[in-house]
Formats: C-alpha cells, structure tokens, sequence
C-alpha cells in the first residue's frame, strides 16, 4: 500500500506488521515518535502485543530480555543518551542469544544537548554483538525493521539486530512509502533456549575461565554466519516484494578512481555529488555502507577512498574510516562531517572529492586538515 | 548463553528438636517434601540466604521462574554447567531484576501462562542500584513477586556496605562503623501501595512459607522482605544463623508482619518482642560486625526500634 510517511512512523507500521509479543520502551527525541504510533496500535487493538512503559533505557532492553527468554518475539526503539544509558543490557541481550529488534534514532551525544544527527551513539554499540544495519530513505526504514525481524529469530543467528535512521534527517522526514503484505516473511518465532519450568535450566550463571570464551566464540560464530542470513533475507525479499539491498549500495562504483563511503543519509547524498562529479569529468562513484556488523568485505583495491563519518573516536578517528582502514592497504581521506546534525549538502561533498589529500583527517566547518 | 540442567533430586533431611504447636504442624503438614535447592550449593555454611529460598520454593512449587540479579544467589546456584537449582533461574545485571521480571511476567501472560515470576534479590541489588527498576516495576502493577533477602551489607563481594547496613555496623567499607541509618525499603515499597507486602526472617520458616504462598495469590506487584544472617558477614558462628534471626525478632530490631491491601497486621513474634524485648545487646553481642560498638550508638538503634514499633503499632491499631 502506498502512502507518505516519516522514518518513524515507517518503522512503526514494520513493527506492526512484525507482530511482537512485548515492546518495551522509553521516550527520547527523536525516536519517540515510533513508540508513540505503537502505543496507538496496541490501544487501538491493530497490534497485540504487551506495551510496557518502562522507567528508563535500561530497564527497557531489560525487559525485552526477561520476555524474550520465554521466547516472546520482542522490540524497542532508543537514541544516544537512551542507547548509552542501556549499553549493560545490550551486551546481556547479545550474550543471551535473544533476537530483540531495536530501530536506534542516531543522535548525538552530551554535553550539550544537541538532539541532531549523529552516529556516535550506535558506534558506541560497536562490540556489544548486535548486528547493525544503517538506512537512508523511509522506504528502506520499513523495509530494514521488517527483515531485521527475520534475519534476528533465524536459528543460525540468534542475535539481536539494530536498525539505525539519522535523527530528524530520516526520521522526521516524509517520503512516500510502499508497506507489503508480508504474509509469512517473519515466520513464528522458535527460540531453542526458552524457558521451560518442565525442563527446568540456569541461565547465564557463574562460567569459569575454561568455558566463557566458548560462548563468546559460540556469538562470533554465528555472527559470521549472520552474513548469509543476511543475504538469504534480503534476496527473498526481493523475490517477493521486489526491493533489493545488499551490505552495500553502490553507485556508479564500476569504472570509478574515487569512492565515496559513507553511512546513513550522506551515503544517500553523495550520489547526487557523484552526478556532479561526473560532470566535471571526475570519474567518482559511492558505496552506501549498510550493515556495519558483520563487517562486509569492500572492494575498494586500487582505489582512492574518501570516508566520510558522521561520528568520531578521539585520540584515533573516524571510526568508519578506521573499520575500513583495517582491511585495506590504500591511504584514505577521512572526513568528519555532519556532527551534531551539521548541514552537509552535496555540494559540501563535492568539495571533500575535489580537495581530498590522501592520508589525511578532515573536519568539516573546521577546514582542517590533520 | 550458559545454561545448565540440574540433575540431583535428593532430598536434604529435617529433623525437629523440640515439640511444635497445633498450628505449626498444621502448616509443616503444608510444605512440600520436594525440594527445588539440590545438594552441593556453593553457598557458604550456616548460610540463610539458601535456606530462606529452600522455604520460597516449597511455597512457589515447580512453575516458577525466578531471575536473580547479582547477589549471592547468583553464585550459589553453582558453576556452569552444573546448577543446584531445579527451577529455571534466569540471572540478570545488578540493577534490572525487577525490569527483567516485568518483561517476563508481560510474555508469560501474554502467552496464557500462570508461571509465578519471582525476583529473588540481595539487598544491594534492591535498595541501592535496583531500586529505580523495582520502583518502576510495582508502578506499572507488574504481576510478579519480588522477594528481597537482606545480609545488610554487598555479601558476594565481600561485605560492603549497602543502604540496608544498619547504624554502628562494621563493613569493609565503613570500618569504624556505619555512621548512617538503614534505609527504610519497606516503607518505600508500601508508598507504591502494592496489593501484598510482608517482612519475614529466614528463622521462621513456616512463617515465610505461609507469606509466599500468600504472595502469589495475588495478581500484582507483592513485595517479601526476608532478614538473612550472615556468618561471614556478621562474624557470628556459623550454626548460630537461626538463634541470629530469632534474636533480631526478639529483640525487636526486625519486625515480621504484613500489609494486605494496605492494611497491617503485626506477627505474633514480634507483637510480644514489643511489649517485653529482649535486651538489643543480646543480638549485637555475638556479632563481630558490632564489636566495640558506642553505647551512645546503640542508644540510638533503641530509640529508633522503639519508634518504629509506636508506628507500626499505632498503623495496626487505626481504623
């Protein structure tokens, strides 16, 4: 069905859809409108599932965790100080092998309170063991939470998966929206380690040194093996309801001498600096980075890099820059850029390709190179 | 994710020693052989932590879930993949018990399951840092029963001290004494007006055992507060974890009673620990945790016993 609507509300009609037994949230701009439209579907009877209005962060993901392990399909929407304020029981969510669905509103971090766009905050969840999609339009929002449903419950994964949209830039923007009928595209789910007072076991007590790295290991193992989840979902729904995605969007990268990479909406925006590039003669193309975890492998051999990151890691970098420094030998041009919800226009990207200086860090509205 | 099956079911042995009234073996006759603690816990001897959860559990019975945030319980159960438990225990961080508990019981419910939702939690994880969630959790009239167990001080750790230590206590981290007094969490939970809250002492067992099986009758938030002596703790002898208990009714610095629907009813123990205690020095004595503790000090913890049972007495008495 066809109809116009804002990052939020397009995450929201996902989750609808998705049918999860219990959500549990708490308030923070600018996710709350997606907790708002939930509330209304499960007052309104559209959705069934278990509103829980929870106290804070914490308890939020705390409670997803506690209807989870009786193998509720469970979600729950945060942003920055929320996301931070939860960080324990994202780790605990991870570890316990429960695939909580959660939309983060990426938003800066204080002081001062800025409210505006920024990665940092869902950067910082980096190693908790959550898999990590980042979208750029409202369609893909909805898109993304659906399959996020999917891919989280699959057996071989068992993780929980974030669905990333930039404050207000996504989130608060409308564009029109195409919703499916997802039949059973998110089949039931089936959580082998449920509770079961029949059969009656301890979770997540006192582990020696001689077993912990084997359930650490046991979470990487299935991160790898996520990769193929990944694939697996979103070439079915492609099959069925015609979009694709892939770990990346690329655009006009075949022939191209310089990429850019970048995550979010300015992955978005850099193909229309791409068109202009191109105008000039300057042979660029963009690579949209959508799943952060798993990492995927870039093909960027023999390329010039331009990395533009909505985030940063004092003392180090950008942190995409440094994810993507790790697997390859080429010198990037990192740029910072879109901190705190700074305008970054494709004109200002434009410019970053025009004036890149390989090997170097700079910070946009600063005009620094370092 | 650790988990572990329990595979023991031999029972512990109980013996009496001394005759019991009518009333009492009425009640023995009610709790159940079965035994949800199996043997060879990691607890430390004399301990009644364990021995107040032996008790909860009889009363509970099988379909129970309890979610245990760090405590010592946590380390009692066992080391995985072996447990001395034998109903699921679902272990959390230290301050998301009761927000645990709250998603728990939602899906349980939600699912058509009666399955009793129990958080059994230290002090530390109930006055201090899980309080906000606890709060939050009785607020939103959760369907659960949160039981605190209370060492008065951070047991697993090593004995700190936590906002249940009471006044004058030696801690490893207040050791001249504790100068402040023990937070009030039971007056904090009846501000919440739960529908069922009660104090109860692992001493007198069949007095907890009627206040759980009580507890989860109701569909809602109930709150149990269990006094559980420490030996280590302490520094008291380990067999002395009964008498330890019994003294603190008796000398009425711990009263048993419980709220139901908001209205009070004070125990018989302690109803006569007011109207004739024993001396307060009798309990503190035997605790290392007091040795050399101000006359001046324990003036203050008399005072402060005497106004507590005014109060309660008085609660009790209005219409």
């Amino acid at each position: 069905m066809k109809k116009i609507a804002t990052g939020n509300k397009a995450v929201a009609e996902a989750v609808k859809q998705a049918g999860p037994d219990v959500v549990a949230a708490y308030p923070i701009t600018p996710q709350t409108e997606i907790v708002e439209q939930i509330a209304e579907f499960v007052s309104s009877g559209e959705l069934k599932s278990r509103y829980i209005p929870v106290e804070s962060e914490h308890s939020a993901m705390a409670a997803c965790i506690g209807a989870g392990i009786t193998g509720a399909r469970t979600f729950t929407a945060t942003s920055s100080h929320g996301l931070l304020y939860m960080h324990e029981m994202t780790n605990w969510a991870a570890g316990a092998r429960l695939p909580v669905v959660m939309a983060t509103v990426n938003r800066s971090l204080g002081p001062g309170w800025n409210i505006w766009a920024e990665h940092t905050d869902a950067l910082q969840e980096r190693d908790t063991g959550w898999l990590q999609v980042y979208v750029s339009t409202v369609q893909e929002a909805y898109d993304a939470t659906l399959m996020a449903f999917r891919i989280a419950e699959h057996n071989d994964v068992l993780l929980p998966v974030m669905v990333n949209l930039d404050g207000f830039l996504l989130s608060h923007i409308m564009q029109p929206l195409d919703t499916v009928e997802p039949g059973d595209f998110v089949p039931p789910l089936n959580l082998p380690h449920a509770i079961d007072t029949k059969n009656p076991a301890g979770y997540g007590g006192l582990t020696g040194p001689d077993q912990q790295f084997l359930i650490r290991w046991d979470i990487e193992r299935s991160m790898r093996d996520s990769a193929k989840v990944i694939e697996e979902t979103e070439r079915e729904f492609a099959r069925r309801f015609g979009r694709k995605y892939g770990f990346t969007e690329d655009y006009r990268c075949e022939d191209a001498e310089v990429i850019v990479v970048a995550m979010g909406t300015l992955g978005k925006e850099a193909e229309v600096a791409i068109d202009l590039l191109r105008k000039e003669g300057i042979r660029a193309g963009s690579m949209r980075l959508r799943w952060l975890r798993p990492f995927p492998k870039l093909e960027l051999k023999g390329k010039e890099v331009v990395v533009i990151d909505r985030d940063y890691s004092f003392g180090r970098g950008g942190i995409l820059a440094t994810e993507i420094m790790a697997q390859t030998k080429e010198e990037l041009f990192s740029v910072i850029a879109g901190i705190g919800g700074q305008e970054v226009t494709y004109e200002n990207i434009a410019d970053f390709v025009r004036n890149r200086r390989r090997g170097t860090e700079f910070w946009f509205g600063v005009n620094t190179y370092v | 994710m650790p988990i572990c099956y329990g595979r023991s079911t031999i029972a512990h042995s109980r013996s009496l020693i001394r005759p019991l009234s009518l009333q009492e073996l009425d009640i023995i006759a009610e709790i159940p052989k079965e035994e949800y603690i199996l043997k060879c816990t990691s607890a430390c001897a004399g301990c009644s932590d364990s021995l107040a959860l032996r008790y909860v559990l009889k009363a509970a019975g099988p379909d129970t879930v309890l979610v245990v945030p760090a405590c010592c319980t946590s380390v009692i159960q066992g080391i995985y993949p072996n447990t001395a438990f034998n109903v699921p225990v679902y272990n959390i961080a230290f301050g998301a018990a009761a927000a645990c508990a709250s998603g728990m019981s939602n899906a349980f419910r939600k699912a058509g399951k009666k399955t009793n939702v129990i958080v059994y939690a230290g002090d530390g994880g109930t006055l201090d840092i899980g309080i906000q969630a606890m709060s939050g959790a009785f607020e939103r009239g959760t369907d659960f029963l949160y039981i605190c167990y209370d060492n008065e001080a951070y047991g697993n750790t090593g004995m700190q001290r936590s906002g249940a230590t009471p006044l004058g206590a030696k801690t490893t981290t207040t050791p001249t004494g504790k100068t402040d007094f023990k937070k009030d969490i039971d007056a904090i939970i009846a501000a919440h007006d739960p529908l069922y809250q009660a104090t109860a002492a692992a001493a007198y067992p069949q007095d907890l055992f009627k206040k759980v099986r009580k507890a989860l009758t109701f569909r809602g938030p109930s709150f149990i507060h269990i006094l559980a002596p420490c030996p280590p703790g302490w520094r008291y002898p380990t067999e002395k974890s009964v008498e330890m208990g019994k003294l603190a009714v008796k000398t009425g610095i711990w009263v048993l009673y419980e709220r139901e629907y908001g209205k009070l009813t004070i125990g018989a123990q302690s109803k006569t620990a007011m109207k004739k205690p024993l001396p307060l020095e009798d309990y503190l004595a035997p605790q290392g945790r007091f040795k050399g503790i101000d006359p001046r000090t324990v003036d203050i913890l008399k005072q402060r016993i005497a106004k507590t049972s005014a109060k309660l007495l008085s609660e009790e008495a209005a219409p």
